[in-house]
């Protein structure tokens, strides 16, 4: 199977096509592929704990947190949800020197 | 290398570029040899309803005289060989009837993207 | 061991979305690592580079051009070609030709060249990684 790096910049509260940009991390990574959601600008408002945000159905994704994007917005780790980590930009660069099928949704 | 067209922006900048970018960058490439295909999601499946008309705009006395006819560019892309797939739930929540589509679209469901998305080499997102 | 490519596709124009730092960052951290970087400016990004790009103060806090230190795309991108350099590999940056027609913005940078979408595609073929960053 293969390996998905999926980046998403908006909120589910910018709009519903995000739920589906979830739904679709979910998909993949369901379907046998190693799926990775990276949450950079606004998409890590949906990485605390305490937002309604749809992130809690990703758990076969492995759901990552840009630290400068949570720094811009004064969001500390211990506000994270569970399963969400903190990573730098480095990983989406990881990603593509890899070859991963890196998506921009 | 094949590569998968998603196209989901749809109708931003449409009017001032008489084109939607994503859809005609696609038919570039393929026109200088690309191996490439289209999948339309979100707002972007309203792209293969027939019969848009964005004419007659007029401003000042300035008339557009080549607006966007996106069903017309699709059509032209299958004509070419693109494959355009359609998110067939996209379709429905935005309460498309099927007889108002373009001819020759391949509909597919969400739970069929990650078996689409098998193959290709690249899949690029606009 | 070869070292590995990577290619990028902007679309926002300057000072308009934060993608466009975003992607700056990754960028960087190629560079950063010694990789070759290949960058197609499509539709606003193709100002990015635009050589006539000026920095202003900022009456509302206080501060005169100098002290502003406003930062202009242009010089970002320069100052990426530099790192490039110093690091022994490259940057190549092209500006869709068309789309630099059409906002006028012809006058780029040193090292930003014009070019068109066969340029991405060939680019993507050879890269390592690719990755499409469109505007919304």
């Amino acid at each position: 199977m293969a390996k998905y790096f999926l980046i998403e910049s908006r909120s589910s509260f910018d709009s519903t096509q995000v739920t589906q940009n979830y739904q679709l991390a979910s998909d993949l990574a369901n379907a046998g592929n190693e799926t990775t959601l990276f949450l950079v600008e606004n998409g890590v408002l949906a990485a605390r704990a305490a937002a309604a945000n749809g992130l809690a159905s990703l758990n076969a994704v492995n759901v990552l947190a840009d630290d400068f994007s949570l720094r811009e917005r004064g969001i500390s780790e211990t506000e994270l949800g569970n399963g969400v980590q903190v990573a730098s930009i480095a990983a989406v660069v990881d990603a593509m020197a890899e070859g991963q099928k890196t998506i921009w949704l | 290398m094949k590569a998968l067209q998603i196209i989901e922006s749809a109708y931003r900048c449409t009017i001032e570029e008489q084109d939607d970018p994503s859809v005609w960058i696609s038919q570039a490439m393929k026109g200088a040899g690309a191996d490439l295909d289209i999948l339309l999601r979100g707002n972007a499946v309203n792209y293969a309803v027939s019969g848009q008309d964005a004419s007659g705009l007029v401003f000042g006395d300035k008339p557009q005289t080549q607006p966007p006819k996106l069903d017309q560019d699709l059509q032209g892309a299958i004509e070419k060989g693109i494959t355009v797939y359609i998110v067939a739930d996209d379709v429905k929540s935005r309460g498309i009837p099927e007889g108002k589509m373009i001819n020759g679209v391949t509909q597919v469901t969400c739970q069929d993207l990650p078996g689409l998305f098998g193959n290709y080499d690249q899949i690029w997102h606009w | 061991m070869s070292t590995k490519t990577l290619t990028f596709s902007i679309m926002d124009s300057p000072f308009e979305q934060a993608r466009t730092t975003t992607a700056f960052r990754m960028i960087h951290e190629a560079i950063e690592r010694g990789y070759n970087v290949n960058v197609f400016a499509y539709e606003g990004a193709v100002s990015l580079a635009f050589a006539h790009q000026k920095p202003h103060a900022n009456a509302v806090h206080g501060r005169s051009v100098e002290e502003e230190d406003h930062p202009l795309t242009k010089d970002w991108i320069a100052a990426l070609q530099e790192k490039a350099k110093a690091k022994g590999s490259q940057l190549d940056w092209i500006n869709c030709g068309l789309c630099v027609d059409e906002r006028g913005v012809n006058d780029a940078i040193d090292g930003c060249r014009r070019g068109k979408p066969s340029d991405l595609w060939k680019w993507a073929s050879e890269s390592d990684g690719t990755l499409i960053i469109a505007t919304k």
